[in-house]
């Protein structure tokens, strides 16, 4: 099933006509309305009219997230604010948060992008979408709602959490399509079976998810769990949200709205582009979008690009699913942050750096945080309350800096085994990749 | 001197830690007075009255232990029933809040011994001072 036909399944040629013209559209556009591209281009001696070919777009340089950080909150938006009917933002690793405006044609764009996709999964207005992503400043409720209900589907929009409450309106309002992360949706599976639920008979016939790492496998088990086909969706707040990419239900790739965004595979030591097939950094452009047009945006996601004709008989190129990141950022309950965040926290809290190692894990299908600190003479207090109180300190400054709940855990001085070389600060047991 | 130095050591939760402090210890010859223990699920904290706090202190920094020596005083008290109370009635109509206590009995007399320990040992001292309850010399204590 095809949302929009004409537009998913053109030719090669005519999506290569199509990206040309809306990419110098948008470097003109950008140019002229953003002072940052003003800026950067005349800088690097780039302009608009330089972009006579697709392959032109790596004479322009890259926009990058401490860019878009250095733009806060606005400076990134083309258009006045009246313009933009509502803004997302990142949950603001690293310090200032990226800031996303959409305009009324945006948000509009932005719910086609998710219809064309549960279209493929078979979800039609006589379905009813369970949305568990959360509703608010992250674009993940947002973007599957606006989708669901482009296509007419009646959307639950429960939001994150309250895992029995979802599970009886699994039950009650007889859900046919459940989105949710990974993790999330094996652990309700895991505790419908608790309160004596077979989540099997539950009568899911679509499973979405998204903005977690995951494995083959850990789909496999999410299927199993719910007896439902489960699709990825792909993409990110800074070039619209999710929906960048929609696998279909091949399952073998998720295909990139072409129409809306330009995609390129590089090496992310050199910034050279890579061939189709080869695994680099994706790098994005907004080539349809009003508020907040992103030129060349390094995503630090791994990827690889397939541009061989799908079974499914949609035409735009597929990417991977995302193996691994070029930097140390961590996705943990579906929040991403730095490990250089919970330094940061814990230099507040003790002023010097103590040894860490912060730990984490899916005991029960869930994303679980440990964060282990040496106890040094400075942490060190003889008495039990003021220990504890410290540790908690140190937990709340992590809550702050970084969004979710750490359990941290005080331990001896040189029990956290030392490297020859870098520090090992992360020890990731979910094994991802 | 009055004032006894103690030892309180950090230690996780978990087999095997007690010994291996303690077993640091006794090779080194140092001989434990009077030991306390106060412990949470994850982490403890040990605290020892030793015959030789310097040594101790210095054996168990040089074996990568944090501590804190921190200081108590230890007063005598009648071995017999309602002895204990009798101090503890003393603190609280004084409104002294103990951070540490621990008793136990020796043979150089026929009293039993008890440290003490809050934030301001001055206060204490005085208070017990003036009800007449006698305090036992650190190097009493040590020689044990």
């Amino acid at each position: 099933m095809f949302w929009d036909k004409n537009t998913e399944c053109m030719e090669r040629e005519e999506i290569n006509e199509m990206q040309i013209i809306k990419l110098q559209k948008t470097v003109k556009y950008a140019f002229d309305k953003i002072p940052y591209y003003h800026k950067k281009y005349t800088e690097c001696e780039v302009f608009p009219e330089d972009i006579q070919s697709l392959q032109d777009i790596e004479k322009l340089p890259f926009t990058t997230k401490d860019d878009l950080r250095e733009s806060y909150p606005f400076n990134m938006f083309a258009v006045d604010l009246d313009e933009i009917i509502e803004i997302h933002s990142s949950s603001g690793t690293t310090g200032k948060p990226v800031v996303s405006g959409y305009t009324r044609k945006d948000i509009h764009n932005w719910s086609e992008l998710l219809a064309r996709g549960l279209t493929d999964w078979g979800i039609t207005s006589k379905d009813v979408v369970q949305n568990t992503h959360g509703y608010g400043l992250f674009t993940g409720g947002f973007g599957l709602h606006y989708g669901a209900q482009k296509i007419g589907a009646t959307v639950v929009p429960i939001s994150t959490g309250q895992t029995r409450r979802q599970i009886q309106l699994l039950n009650d309002f007889k859900s046919t399509c459940l989105i949710v992360t990974p993790s999330y949706g094996l652990y309700i599976a895991e505790v419908a079976k608790e309160e004596g639920f077979n989540p099997q008979d539950m009568g899911l016939r679509v499973i979405g998810f998204g903005s977690e790492p995951w494995t083959e496998e850990m789909r496999q088990r999410l299927q199993d769990s719910f007896n439902a086909p489960a699709y990825n969706i792909y993409g990110l707040t800074e070039m619209m949200g999710p929906g960048v990419a929609v696998e279909c239900h091949k399952q073998n790739g998720l295909h990139i709205a072409e129409d809306f965004f330009y995609p390129e595979i590089i090496d992310s030591e050199t910034g050279k582009q890579l061939p189709e097939n080869t695994t680099g950094e994706l790098v994005l452009t907004n080539i349809e979008r009003e508020g907040m047009p992103i030129i060349r945006f390094r995503t630090k996601d791994v990827t690889s690009l397939n541009y061989d004709s799908c079974e499914c008989g949609r035409t735009f190129c597929r990417m991977d699913r995302i193996t691994g990141r070029t930097d140390d950022m961590l996705k943990v309950k579906g929040v991403a942050f730095f490990p250089s965040q919970i330094e940061k926290a814990l230099l507040k809290v003790t002023e010097i750096e103590p040894h860490y190692q912060v730990i984490i894990s899916r005991p029960n299908n869930l994303d679980e945080i440990e964060l282990q600190v040496e106890s040094t003479p400075q942490l060190f207090s003889d008495d039990v309350t003021t220990l504890i109180k410290i540790r908690d300190k140190i937990s709340d400054y992590i809550k702050n800096e970084v969004g979710i709940k750490v359990k941290v855990t005080l331990v001896e001085p040189k029990s956290i085994k030392r490297s020859t070389a870098k520090a090992i600060r992360v020890i990731d047991k979910r094994n991802l990749h | 001197m009055v004032k006894i130095k103690q030892l309180s050591i950090f230690l996780t939760n978990q087999k095997g830690r007690l010994y291996n402090v303690l077993n640091i210890l006794a090779e080194n010859n140092i001989n434990i007075r009077a030991l306390s223990l106060t412990d949470t699920s994850e982490f403890g904290i040990l605290r020892l009255i030793v015959d030789n706090p310097d040594k101790g202190e210095q054996i168990l920094e040089a074996n990568n232990y944090t501590l804190k020596t921190t200081q108590a005083i230890a007063v005598e008290l009648e071995d017999v029933p309602g002895g204990l109370v009798s101090i503890l009635k003393i603190l609280n109509d004084n409104e002294i809040n103990l951070n540490i206590l621990y008793a136990f009995t020796q043979d150089y007399s026929d009293k039993a011994i008890l440290f003490l320990s809050i934030p301001n040992l001055d206060f204490l001292i005085k208070i017990l001072k003036e009800n007449s309850i006698s305090l036992v010399a650190s190097n009493v204590i040590y020689n044990l």
